[in-house]
């Protein structure tokens, strides 16, 4: 497959697009400070998805502990910009946020992952609240209860935005890779992904410590631009939020994602004059997204640009062959 | 080709397998008859790697496979249809035959491969781009041996083809089975069917509750008492 053809073309408009439609608002005033953060907190929100889509959407392991892999990001970035308050260290807590998530993840999966059904759940629900504790206890490293504050301002939306591409792209060619397949085989039928010679565990594992480093990276840019962070904030509740997301969306679909992460951080917005009225009402849309497509908005299906290419095509083609009759 | 020794398989502490002996010879149909609980399926999966036994050798080309690997087993060319129908639903009947070749690289083979598979089983080429999952009972079964086809197997380990299906779809399933056999892959096959089984099989096997109670030529065997009495249930 080459890289520039048609679809991958399609996309990279669309993402130009979107980025100039985000820039213009900006210019003109449309999107102002307040509205930034939104934006912002939906691109946080939407890398958080995608990841965890990668995890319970291709891998089909359930995971409920995304926020604690956010929290390391998010901690080691904080510690590390604040001794070097440069892109350096922002680039450097980004690097270490990301191995150290790995690598409990892997201590988590190796495992749990050898197991069939859903122990994943209950280890990274443990693993989340094992994070937070010990992040409570770190004493002046991590300001305990407290939470850091005072980190640098190094974050901006251009940051979220690129990063958010990245782990995109990063992910569906991840799904439409070898490997992707084989993990998506192993969800599907374990034992005929094992008669095929896949290794199983291997499979998930890689999806889940995936999953994980690309939380670090959403908590490494939620470090940098809110400047303040805690324990509390990625708690159990926030690790809910991100599985919302991803339900939402529609499991397994990327697109979904994205769009559901946009379209319940815009909700948020519009539902705040509603007070504490707004989580009757954001409950009320999840629900009746349940009830009406159980499955999520996209379910396992993505936005697929190349098959509008080809009805395009198939139309044109019907209009040449009515023409030479 | 495959010699199983002595072979003991235990789930926790009861024992599925009691010391069972078999051989199969390069080009030859062998099948294990049995009924329910008889343990044929547990002996596959040893074959395979997915289970481990806990005594007894499984020798295939002069080399013992018990401790190898579900992928090295794979790679030297056993490949195992599990029993019931493992498609991938949500790939397509094309993503699910490539997903066969998982673990080769010569990408032109692979094509051509498929491309036989289509001519064993017609149907499948016209269904290639439809969701496995809309498959019929029938389809999906030819679509996992077609799978496990393409992993070029020089044994080829059948777990119950003829489960759940009709007998008009039995009846074509097994002569492509005999057709596979004749174009030189070596197959063991495990079958309930014992009489459909035993009219294609060189050789046949009795299992009853872990133990091998008879043997003999494929069509003799059928006539033989103890098939009969311990199975047939005449």
């Amino acid at each position: 497959m080459r890289i520039l053809n048609k679809t991958n073309g399609i996309w990279m408009i669309l993402i130009v697009l979107s980025f100039g439609l985000l820039q213009g608002a900006i210019l003109l005033g449309l999107i102002d400070a307040f509205y930034e953060i939104t934006l912002v907190t939906i691109l946080i929100n939407m890398i958080l998805a995608i990841g965890l889509n990668v995890i319970i959407g291709f891998s089909g392991q359930f995971s409920l502990g995304h926020a604690g892999f956010m929290a390391i990001g998010a901690y080691a970035t904080g510690i590390l910009t604040k001794q070097f308050p440069n892109y350096g260290g922002m680039a450097a807590g980004i690097v270490v946020g990301g191995i150290i998530a790995g690598i409990v993840a892997l201590i988590v999966g190796i495992p749990t992952l050898r197991l069939k059904g859903d122990y994943l759940a209950i280890a990274t629900l443990g693993v989340a609240e094992i994070i937070r504790i010990i992040i409570l206890n770190m004493g002046d490293l991590t300001n305990g209860a407290a939470g850091l504050s005072g980190i640098p301002y190094l974050s901006t939306w251009y940051i979220g935005f690129f990063l958010a591409v990245v782990v995109l792209i990063f992910a569906a060619n991840y799904k439409y890779s070898s490997v992707g397949r084989a993990t998506i085989s192993v969800r599907e039928d374990e034992i005929a992904a094992e008669s095929l010679g896949i290794h199983t565990t291997r499979y998930k594992t890689i999806a889940f410590v995936m999953g994980a480093v690309t939380a670090a990276i959403a908590g490494s840019i939620h470090a940098t631009y809110f400047s303040v962070i805690s324990p509390d904030q990625f708690n159990f509740m926030k690790s809910i939020d991100i599985l919302i997301i991803v339900v939402f969306g529609g499991i397994g679909s990327l697109t979904g994602s994205v769009i559901a992460a946009t379209v319940l951080g815009v909700l948020n917005v519009f539902l705040q004059p509603f007070g504490s009225f707004r989580m009757i009402l954001y409950a009320i849309a999840l629900i009746s997204i349940m009830i009406f497509k159980p499955s999520g908005l996209m379910g396992t299906k993505e936005l697929n640009i190349s098959s509008f290419i080809r009805k395009k095509d198939k139309s044109e083609n019907k209009k040449r062959e009515e023409k030479v009759r | 080709m495959l010699k199983v020794r002595d072979l003991t398989v235990y789930y926790g502490v009861i024992e599925a397998i009691k010391g069972v002996s078999f051989e199969v010879n390069e080009g030859e149909i062998v099948t294990l008859i049995g009924a329910n609980g008889a343990g044929k399926t547990t002996i596959l999966k040893t074959i395979s790697g997915l289970v481990r036994p806990s005594q007894g050798e499984i020798i295939y080309q002069e080399q013992p496979i018990q401790r190898a690997t579900p992928r090295t087993i794979v790679q030297s060319g056993i490949s195992h249809v599990p029993e019931g129908r493992h498609v991938f639903s949500g790939m397509t009947v094309m993503e699910n035959l490539e997903m066969g070749a998982f673990l080769r690289k010569d990408k032109e083979a692979i094509k051509e491969d498929i491309k036989k598979v289509f001519d064993h089983f017609p149907i499948l080429e016209e269904r290639k781009n439809q969701d496995s999952a809309t498959l019929s009972g029938g389809e999906q079964q030819m679509l996992a041996m077609g799978r496990a086809l393409i992993s070029k197997p020089k044994l080829l380990l059948l777990d119950e083809p003829s489960m759940g299906l009709a007998p008009l779809f039995i009846q074509e399933i097994f002569q492509i089975i005999k057709k596979i056999n004749e174009e030189g892959t070596t197959i063991l096959l495990i079958e309930q069917n014992a009489s459909v089984a035993l009219e294609i099989a060189t050789k046949g096997y009795v299992l009853e509750t872990g133990k091998i109670v008879e043997s003999g030529v494929g069509k003799e065997l059928l006539e033989s008492e103890a098939v009969q009495k311990a199975y047939l249930g005449g």
